[in-house]
């Protein structure tokens, strides 16, 4: 076998992850999950509640080992590769007890950069997401979508080469996350990450992605694997395109198939299918 | 700042009325002053004897700083261990529940037997007494960091350590503050009721519960009177002492805390 020229960002094969003891019973949460993620592209995974994709994400962040199989970031180990990778959780998580800045300084800060390096780049950073204006403001002073932000900066301060996004923006209302999905297709434009995005959202996946995984619950699997062609660079006028309307109904169909054979065997889950 | 003037005013003029009540059910049932002293006998009682009445109350709030002080130290790092895992908490939980439900009253003759009456052992009764809440609210404060939180610690390959100064023991201060909250009000009636048995170490000098004892064994009750609005001072201060500081440490965060500042 001889080894590509360019390592993938992230190369699963046949993960598997299962919970619990022989005895009391083995719970498998991802089945043989086997795909690869190429340096910036930007991959959404959708699918029913319950059907691993935090789980995955976790895999990925190499928070929780896999049972079997193999994971490997930029050809490394999930530990080895955690200062490749900048987490961004649902709710923002900042420590309330820091302003902005001092939250967004909190990953250069347990990396052990030195205080003048450290606090330059979260001024750049700061700038970056617009927030400089608030920098010495505490979090609860701020609105849901700046607290995001705070947390996207937070994120992109470390200089990452992998972004693992948690329904980021499930708590947003529509016009802010729209806004927030924008503003993170251009910060991509000008960095280098890829991105593993989880969303219940079929529009907002397709509007971010250039590939969206569907995976199926019982025990997590990828079900479909589908590229999303849609010129970029994408912005406001992208949602409003025919072709994105019928990407997102071909998705949604795709989605649907998924959810209504699990539905059949009873746990009930909620699926966003958002109008464009 | 104007609702402040009418709250104070309010209070006043309540706090006057009272004094009035007070004087006319002595008037109408002419009570005899042992029974009820009128309030200017306990304004007098006040005045003639503010020596032996400051000793009093500077002896008790020694008893019932020291206690609590030592209960927030000694209870900060029992509840630091007990956040360490499920298993000791499983195991040494229940012991600080039973020293929440042993009657101090009970307790007290022993601490008077084994270290002797005096202001080591009314402290180490208000300590024991303050304990279980600091313990219990710090715990609790300390293991409900929120878990995406944590993996962002661990994302940077946080130490133990680093978790806990830079993540539990932020989150836990409001906790850490009910607790204290809570623990001074409790102390200065722990270290009153103790010093009812330990109040002492040398004939006729003591703190409030003491001179409580001693005043109504005589009969004085104009200074008995005297004592206990000493004692409700005592506790007022004490609980805006700790008022204020859990505002000044915690008001740019925490909501719990802003109360005081709004408007
Ligand atoms: N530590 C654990 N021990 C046992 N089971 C777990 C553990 N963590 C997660 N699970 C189970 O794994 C399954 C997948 O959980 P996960 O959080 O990955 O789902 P999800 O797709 O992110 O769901 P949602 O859309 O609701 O966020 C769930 O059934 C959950 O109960
Ligand atoms: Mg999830």
């Amino acid at each position: 076998m001889n080894t590509p020229l360019i390592v993938p960002a992230i190369a699963l094969d046949q993960a598997t992850k299962r919970y619990g003891i022989a005895k009391a019973g083995i719970a498998t949460i991802l089945e043989s999950i086997t795909t690869q993620v190429q340096r910036r592209e930007f991959v959404s995974i959708i699918g029913p509640s319950g059907c691993g994709k935090s789980t995955l994400l976790k895999i990925v962040a190499g928070l929780s080992p896999i049972t079997s199989g193999s994971i490997a970031i930029h050809g490394m180990t999930p530990q080895k590769a955690r200062e490749l990778i900048s987490f961004i959780f649902q709710d923002a998580t900042l420590l309330p007890w820091r302003t902005v800045r001092q939250n967004v300084v909190l990953g250069l800060e347990l990396d052990g950069m030195a205080r003048e390096t450290r606090n330059a780049k979260v001024d750049t950073v700061l700038s970056l997401v617009g927030l400089s204006h608030v920098a010495d403001s505490f979090p609860r002073q701020l609105s849901g979508g700046m607290k995001m932000r705070v947390s996207i900066a937070r994120a992109l301060a470390t200089r990452p080469q992998i972004l693992l996004l948690d329904e980021p923006f499930a708590a947003l209302d529509e016009m802010t996350r729209d806004r927030i999905n924008e503003e993170l297709l251009r910060l991509r434009e000008e960095q280098n990450w890829t991105a593993l995005f989880v969303t219940h959202s079929v529009a907002e996946a397709v509007f971010l992605s250039t590939r969206i995984l569907i995976l199926a619950p019982n025990p997590g699997r990828i079900a479909h694997d589908l590229p999303i062609e849609l010129p970029f660079p994408r912005t406001e006028s992208t949602r409003r395109s025919s072709a994105f309307d019928r990407t997102v109904s071909e998705v949604s169909r795709a989605l649907r198939s998924v959810s209504i054979n699990s539905e059949s065997k009873g746990d009930g889950q909620e699926i966003g299918v958002y109008p464009a | 700042m104007r609702k402040l003037s009418v709250t104070l005013l309010s209070a006043f003029s309540i706090f006057v009325g009272l004094l009035l009540l007070w004087q006319s059910v002595i008037w109408i049932f002419s009570l005899p002053p042992y029974l009820l002293p009128s309030p200017a006998r306990v304004a007098h009682a006040i005045v003639t004897r503010l020596p032996s009445l400051m000793t009093s109350l500077g002896l008790t709030a020694a008893a019932a700083a020291g206690g609590l002080l030592a209960a927030l130290l000694v209870g900060v790092a029992i509840a630091l261990l007990f956040a360490q895992s499920p298993w000791i908490r499983r195991m040494f939980y229940p012991y600080t529940i039973l020293l929440q439900t042993v009657p101090i009253v009970a307790i007290a003759p022993m601490i008077l037997l084994w270290i002797g009456p005096g202001l080591s052992a009314v402290t180490l009764i208000a300590f024991i007494i303050c304990l279980a809440p600091i313990v219990a609210n710090t715990t609790q404060g300390l293991i409900s960091v929120d878990r995406n939180m944590v993996d962002l610690f661990l994302m940077h390959n946080a130490s133990r350590s680093q978790v806990l100064l830079k993540l539990r023991l932020p989150h836990a201060m409001p906790s850490i503050f009910t607790g204290i909250r809570i623990a001074s009000g409790i102390a200065v009636i722990g270290a009153i009721t103790g010093e009812l048995f330990a109040g002492s170490s040398r004939v006729g000098v003591g703190g409030i519960g003491y001179a409580i004892q001693y005043a109504s064994a005589q009969l004085e009750t104009d200074y008995l009177f005297a004592l206990v609005l000493a004692a409700t001072l005592l506790g007022f201060v004490f609980f805006f002492a700790v008022m204020f500081l859990d505002w000044y440490f915690l008001h740019h965060w925490h909501e719990s805390a802003r109360v005081v500042d709004q408007e």
